[in-house]
């Protein structure tokens, strides 16, 4: 597991240049430029804001700032995510004549995958943060656990990124599932509504680790307290836990890539 | 595993592939597992699809050399390389490398279409090994030497293919590393650009790195390399010097077709085919030096009115000489059963550097009727010739040669510089 991360950090440099071909690319020729960055949790940041007025309307209760900026405070990191995987999921194959014909730690496309769309998370990022100090959300000393949150968020992202990545190579049809596992959990994650209104069953929704990092980014920045501590731990041991995972399997299967692509 | 003055030290180096379709998809995948499972788990089936690649090749190489691996299609070669480069893991044996390896083999496979020249060059040196320090430092010299400097800002899926080889081979040649492994990149370009290629090889082996240099054109191994590594369906046929690995190539072609060979109505086969100096057997030869064409041929029944023909190719199977025994005065030939013919053609070598095959056929003598034909049934090398360039020479002096006043020429007056209009 050393040995990988030690490859990766000689060759950061490569690391660099492959996440900003992805950025320089996805730009180059496009109509929208930056606002692609923006498109993404603009639309889950109205879809939510659907969902908050239906919410509201159900309950008779009236809809908040607050909701409002919670919703847009967890849909950035979210569609991140999301879009995180998905790229990380197609990055080995669509890197096919790199796989197959240089040799190169393999490790940097599902990870340069993973830091390209950080780039664009950094975009959504600034502007959720102008739109915050419009509505005057304020700042408190909880934003100091906001970097390691999104640090938390970027790992676990990075470590599906990479176990589904070379789980592709091997069967196609794993593109499809993550396809439509992304697809639908939203419905699982706490992104349009908070865990605590399931009651009692809000445990099962904070075991998806995602959901203590996004409920932790709400808490902070939002509410100004600091966010549930054994949930947050949970998230972290997972995250560590999967990301070494990813890593020793990787390691395993990277030889067997040329072949079985 | 003592290395002493070894860079590269490769062990009893194997691969083994399997033929057929390898499970895909899950959903391919977990029907197969159940169904094995059920049927007891032979695992003889699977094994009946399995071919060594590469069985058992061991060699070494020492520092500063340069080490051809050469081989006919599906010898090994590449898989050699992609277990070199670490692209693949060997089923057994080891490889032993001190140094970084760096390979010059598809060497624009990193660049991406939509990036300019300059954005492929940083990205294409990433790839390759270098940090970006090391390419920005390097980036003029990278440039100088594709001679792209014109269109280093437009994106290379504008270029041509010969413009997107060029710079690919011209990042990969400004790596340096302690093993540099060279597949076919040499046909990149056109000329110029190979003798470029060539002498940055040659100053790359100058500077102290390790060549494995992988290749089909024979003569740039025998330039490039003293010893070279004769491979045969995944086997060492010999390990030595170039040129005796050349020959030994070639002589295993022609083996392989006296066996099978049948192209005509198989009553009468060119038994062998060989080249020679008034010396003896020889592959190189001097250029405006003799060369001699021996054809011997062999007759199963009576065959009358033959004529043997040579015919002298180039690389690409292009004619650049023919002559037979009838145009040269022999008469219609006759072999009887159990006969053999026995021709030698001597022929003033005006061929300039390169290699050459001869084909050999033989014809019936009036309707031109092939009774056998063998193709690239030798192959030859001419060298030095450094003042000629092309396919032959025409032997070229200079006859005259001086500057004098414009007056005294016939086009004294104002230059007229000729144009070209275009519509």
């Amino acid at each position: 597991m050393m040995d990988s991360i030690r490859e990766i950090f000689d060759r950061r440099d490569l690391l660099y240049i492959i996440a900003w071909r992805e950025i320089k690319v996805k730009y180059k020729q496009s109509v929208m430029g930056m606002l692609w960055a923006v498109l993404m949790p603009g639309i889950i940041i109205c879809a939510g804001l659907i969902v908050r007025y239906a919410f509201a309307m159900a309950s008779g209760r009236s809809i908040e700032l607050s909701d409002l900026t919670s919703v847009a405070v967890k849909a950035a990191p979210w569609a991140f995510f999301v879009s995180a995987l998905r790229f990380g999921t197609n990055s080995l194959i669509s890197n096919v004549n790199l796989v197959t014909k240089i040799y190169l730690p393999r490790l940097v496309f599902p990870l340069a995958a993973v830091f390209s769309q950080l780039f664009d998370f950094l975009i959504a990022g600034a502007v959720v943060a102008m739109f915050l100090l419009i509505v005057g959300t304020g700042v408190s000393v909880h934003l100091l656990w906001l970097p390691l949150l999104i640090g938390s968020l970027i790992m676990l992202a990075s470590a599906f990124a990479i176990i589904f990545s070379a789980a592709s190579l091997f069967f196609r049809d794993v593109k499809y599932i993550v396809e439509v596992l992304l697809t639908f959990a939203i419905f699982f994650t706490p992104v349009f509504y908070e865990s605590s209104l399931f009651g009692k069953w809000a445990p099962l929704l904070l075991t998806n680790p995602v959901s203590p990092l996004l409920e932790g980014i709400s808490a902070t920045v939002i509410l100004h307290q600091s966010p549930s501590l054994p949930w947050l731990a949970y998230s972290f041991v997972f995250t560590g836990v999967l990301f070494a995972l990813a890593l020793v399997m990787f390691k395993k299967l990277e030889p067997f890539f040329a072949e079985s692509i | 595993m003592p290395m002493g003055d070894n860079v590269l030290e490769v062990r009893d180096l194997s691969k083994k592939f399997r033929r057929g379709e390898i499970y895909g998809s899950l959903r391919d995948l977990l029907p197969a597992v159940t169904h094995r499972l059920f049927r007891g788990g032979s695992g003889q089936e699977l094994d009946r699809r399995d071919f060594w690649a590469l069985k058992d090749v061991s060699f070494s190489v020492r520092r500063g050399e340069a080490f051809g691996i050469i081989g006919g299609n599906g010898a090994g070669k590449s898989t050699t390389l992609k277990l070199l480069t670490g692209i693949m893991r060997p089923t057994k044996g080891s490889i032993h490398v001190a140094g970084r390896v760096s390979a010059l083999i598809e060497v624009s496979a990193g660049f991406h279409q939509d990036l300019t020249g300059r954005e492929n060059i940083y990205l294409n040196g990433a790839i390759l090994g270098m940090t970006k320090e090391e390419i920005r430092r390097r980036f003029d010299a990278i440039v100088a030497f594709s001679g792209l400097e014109e269109f280093i800002d437009t994106p290379v899926k504008r270029y041509s293919s010969g413009m997107y080889a060029r710079l690919g081979f011209s990042v990969a040649a400004h790596v340096d590393p302690d093993v540099l492994l060279v597949d076919e990149v040499l046909s990149v370009g056109d000329y110029l650009f190979q003798r470029k290629c060539i002498e940055r090889m040659n100053s790359v082996i100058a500077s102290g790195a390790t060549v494995v240099f992988v290749s089909h054109n024979l003569r740039a191994v025998a330039n490039l390399c003293l010893r070279s590594l004769l491979l045969e369906r995944g086997q060492v046929q010999m390990i030595g010097p170039t040129a005796e690995a050349i020959r030994t190539y070639y002589k295993r072609g022609q083996q392989q077709r006296a066996t099978g060979a049948d192209n005509g109505d198989g009553g009468v086969v060119i038994m062998k085919v060989a080249v020679h100096d008034d010396r003896g057997p020889c592959v190189e030869f001097e250029s405006g030096g003799k060369l001699y064409i021996t054809v011997e041929a062999r007759a199963q029944s009576l065959h009358d009115d033959m004529s043997v023909v040579i015919q002298i190719v180039d690389d690409h199977q292009y004619p650049l000489f023919d002559t037979c025994t009838q145009r040269l005065g022999a008469g219609a030939l006759t072999l009887d059963r159990d006969q053999m013919l026995k021709c030698t053609f001597e022929l003033d070598l005006s061929l300039a550097e390169g290699t050459f095959h001869v084909n050999a056929f033989l014809h019936r003598y009036v309707t031109d009727k092939p009774y056998d034909r063998w193709l690239s049934a030798a192959t030859f090398f001419v060298v030095g010739t450094p003042d000629v360039r092309g396919i032959v020479t025409l032997h070229p002096r200079l006859a005259e040669c001086h500057v004098s006043k414009a007056s005294d020429l016939e086009l004294a007056g104002p230059i007229v510089v000729r144009q070209v209009a275009y519509d």
